[in-house]
């Protein structure tokens, strides 16, 4: 078990390697970082001087390496728009892509996971194609149009709810702000985390429902039935139990991508979160915060893959065999 | 909320002092589609983030809403010594916002540390401007030769506090390459009418006011918070539930529907900037065209054919939605004063082919053109109408629409003037022709040196010779006609450049909500009062 950690911590490393070497490569096509750092009336010889002192005439490798040297102390850099260190202006921003990360994916859970079972269950019924249909547009509209969509009818129309922003949020420690705490805050995690979870949401339904289906055929439910159980019992004693396995893969799997994809959501929003702060960072070419964001989100998706290949081997004492073998 | 409840509290105890005087919260709460990103005054010189500073900070100078220059830290000044040395009289009793006394230390401070490595506003002040102190509330300015607009662009020279700085360890500006962060990008210590309450970059900045300002406000708001909105959608959205009193910029398409809303309006005005086209008119062949050995624009035949091939009204009403005041030259009628005298010459296209036959491209050519996609309003449409106009003389454009930060990085000085046809905006920073001809008119070398913003490299002697005439002149009759030679020169005789428009400002506004609009774009809320 332990080398097998260890090989995949090694493994890990090569994958986040790869991820900088490929997005230092694209840096260079996404424009000039000094016009975006001087005015258009800066003269030539400034430009030259502040391309030197950012390194920039360096060759290719010789950034790379530099790069990766500073970032393995978890030096990223200051950022070319702020003047401020990447990490600090990164870890401000976390906790509210994470607060919005997590809201989502309880929402897709809360919701996609009754529906899944009712759809199951009463197939016929017309709540039940209401849902399907409902969960065809989750799946097919962009997340931004809803995102306008919900903004129009909920902000502007209604008024019910903010179009914009995280509301007043409390300090807690040192580095976390939440916005669980206040009346504001809660009222404006609401449009956004139902923009970003929409998607996941009919996704566990779908896969609550096909998995549901396939359960409800096997035999030892037909036994259940046989030997009387109550049909709550059956339902969500034998068949949900064993649909959950999946889905609890699957939605460890979705929360890296809902982090990942909040890039949209936070724009529609403007939620101060690290997507938000990616985006502008591509536009003014601020490249220490393209980086640093790209690593951050090649690492979740790493630490949650090693997290989830753990757990495999924790639930299926099956897979523990050939994990040893490997 | 919490924060709501105190300011209620608070406000209702005042208003029981006051023996009832009306006293309550008013919140300026506004957005913008970029962020409000370092306070330091000195690390950017972008129109909105200057008029951010201008809450906190102040210069010698102010501008009033009509651009008019009026005293700020300086309360007069005088030219003395034949226009080499101008003297500055500071105002008295100044304090920043910490308690630290206002005087000369802080003005001679504030000249070097905004020249220095790392400032974006070195052009504010001429390199060989020398800061003398004469006493604690005397300056005088020692210059080689006269500058009849030293101070032009001096409303915007923000003056800090020298001790502040230095104790902070903010002595100098922070150069992009700094490795250790800067304390006054994010702690902001002016003279101006409102206290930075917190600060932070691209998410939200707020300011109560100074009630130690020296002056009278003429503003009401006991708060006022600014957060970037980057979309546009949700930009207009939030001005149209009520949750911001003025957003910029407001996207045409939205105009009307604004208009319509019970909420708020459009305040649309001349902006500025001039939006322009501009030809390669210097190498001897072109970088992208099929005509080889030889280069279309050199002749200013073609030039003029170009010129009258474009139907700037039809820009105007389709493209810009009648947002948009179409220009005879390249710098906007409100910082000229003999402007009236140019005419832009009607869109003739026969006149255009005529021209182009007499030049040998009777069968026309083709060229490349860059253009940015999210720099200007509507850049990249006014781009296709071009297009779409020169088609019809016979000229086939193949247009390239980029970001602005892949356009900047092809046709600026960094990235060697590629470009044989590009669209461009320019606003003089300085409000003045002298701005637009140093910039725009004098020729330049292979790296940059000299008209740096001649992108195409319009070059004439006799230009040159009118350009440094208009610099050492001092009596403004006799300079406004030496400019009104050079544009002539520029535009009439040479067609160095086809002015396209002043593009309009669009500002979103609560009805509640009155604003000062000055054509500059800087949005100046000590000027704001709410209903």
């Amino acid at each position: 078990m332990l080398a097998f950690i260890i090989r995949r911590l090694v493994q890990s490393i090569g994958v986040l390697l790869a991820v900088a070497f490929i997005a230092f490569a694209m840096f260079r096509f996404v424009g000039d970082p000094v016009n975006q750092i001087v005015s258009i009336e800066a003269s030539a010889e400034e430009r030259a001087q502040i391309r030197e002192s950012l390194g920039l005439n360096d060759p290719f490798v010789v950034q790379f390496a530099r790069y990766v040297g500073r970032a393995a102390t978890l030096d990223f850099g200051i950022s070319y728009q702020f003047r401020q260190p990447v990490t600090k202006l990164l870890g401000e921003r976390m906790p509210a892509t994470l607060e919005l990360a997590l809201v989502s994916a309880v929402f897709a859970l809360v919701v996609g996971i009754p529906m899944g079972v009712y759809t199951a269950l009463r197939r016929d019924s017309w709540l039940a194609k209401l849902f399907q249909a409902v969960s065809l547009v989750g799946v097919s509209l962009p997340t931004f149009l809803i995102g306008i969509l919900l903004i129009y009818v909920f902000a502007v129309t209604l008024g019910w709810l903010p179009s914009f922003g995280r509301g007043e949020v409390v300090r807690l420690g040192d580095w976390w702000t939440t916005g669980f705490l206040t009346t504001s805050g809660l009222r404006a995690l609401i449009l956004p985390s139902i923009t970003l979870g929409l998607f996941q949401m009919t996704l566990i339904m779908r896969l609550v429902r096909a998995e549901m289906l396939e359960v409800l055929r096997t035999d030892y439910i037909k036994f259940a039935r046989a030997r009387g159980l109550t049909r709550r019992a059956i339902n969500f004693g034998h068949a949900l139990k064993n649909t959950l396995v999946p889905v609890i893969t699957i939605t460890g799997l979705q929360l890296g991508s809902i982090i990942a994809f909040a890039i949209i959501t936070e724009t529609v929003f403007q939620w101060p979160g690290m997507g938000v702060l990616f985006l502008q960072a591509v536009q003014n070419v601020d490249i220490p915060i393209m980086a640093a964001y790209l690593l951050l989100i090649a690492f979740l998706f790493v630490v949650i893959n090693l997290a989830v290949d753990l757990l495999y081997a924790v639930v299926d004492p099956r897979l523990k065999v050939t994990v040893r073998a490997a | 909320m919490l924060k709501f409840v105190r300011g209620a509290a608070v406000a209702s105890f005042a208003g029981l002092l006051l023996a009832g005087a009306p006293l309550q919260a008013k919140t300026l709460r506004f957005a913008f589609q970029g962020d409000y990103k370092s306070l330091d005054p000195y690390t950017l010189n972008e129109t909105f983030t200057l008029g951010m500073h201008a809450a906190a900070y102040e210069g010698l100078t102010k501008r009033d809403p009509e651009l008019k220059i009026i005293p700020g830290l300086a309360e007069r000044w005088e030219v003395l010594d034949d226009g080499k040395r101008w003297r500055f009289y500071l105002r008295q009793g100044v304090k920043f916002h910490n308690g630290n006394a206002f005087n000369a230390d802080d003005v001679l401070f504030s000249a070097d540390r905004v020249r220095a490595d790392g400032s974006d506003l070195k052009t504010r002040i001429p390199p060989e401007a020398k800061f003398v102190k004469v006493d604690d509330y005397t300056v005088d300015v020692e210059l080689p030769a006269p500058n009849p607009i030293l101070h032009y662009e001096w409303d915007t020279w923000y003056i800090m506090d020298k001790e502040w700085s230095e104790a902070n360890n903010a002595g100098k500006p922070t150069p992009a390459a700094a490795t250790t962060p800067s304390y006054a990008a994010l702690n902001a210590n002016g003279t101006g009418p409102f206290v930075v309450e917190s600060h932070q970059p691209g998410v939200k900045t707020v300011w109560k006011p100074n009630p130690a300002w020296w002056d009278k406000p003429q503003h009401n708001l006991t708060e006022a918070i600014f957060t970037p909105i980057a979309s546009d959608a949700t930009r207009v959205a939030a001005l149209l539930s009520g949750e911001v009193d003025w957003i910029d910029p407001v996207p045409l398409q939205d105009v009307d529907r604004v208009n319509a809303s019970a909420n708020a309006s459009v305040m649309q005005g001349p902006e500025l900037r001039t939006i322009f086209l501009g030809f390669d008119q210097y190498r001897d062949e072109l970088l992208y065209s099929n005509v080889k050995g030889k280069n279309p624009f050199k002749d200013k035949r073609v030039r003029e054919a170009v010129y009258k091939a474009i139907d700037i009204e039809v820009i105007k009403d389709k493209v810009m939605r009648g947002a948009a005041t179409p220009s005879a030259l390249m710098i906007s009628p409100l910082l000229f004063d003999l402007s009236e005298d140019f005419k832009r010459p009607a869109a003739d296209p026969e006149g255009a082919k005529k021209l182009l036959a007499e030049a040998g491209y009777g069968e026309g050519f083709e060229v490349g053109m860059d253009c940015p996609n999210d720099r200007y309003v509507n850049d990249e449409r006014i781009c296709q109408a071009v297009v779409g106009m020169l088609a019809r003389v016979g000229i086939k454009v193949n247009l390239n629409a980029q970001p602005k930060a892949k356009y900047f990085a092809k046709v600026l000085a960094a990235g060697g003037y590629d470009t044989s046809f590009y669209l461009l905006g320019w606003t003089p920073g300085s409000f003045d022709s002298y701005n637009v001809l140093a910039n725009m008119y004098r020729c330049r070398d292979e790296k940059g040196n000299g008209g740096n913003n001649n992108l195409g490299n319009y070059c004439n002697p006799k230009m040159e010779e009118l350009i440094k005439q208009v610099l050492g002149e001092t009596d403004t009759k006799k300079r406004n006609e030496l400019i009104k030679a050079a544009y002539t020169l520029g535009q009439e005789e040479d067609w160095g450049y086809v002015p396209l428009h002043q593009q309009a400002l669009a500002w979103g506004v609560a009805k509640n909500t009155k604003v000062v609009q000055r054509a500059d774009n800087q949005f100046l809320f000590y000027w704001v009062t709410k209903e």
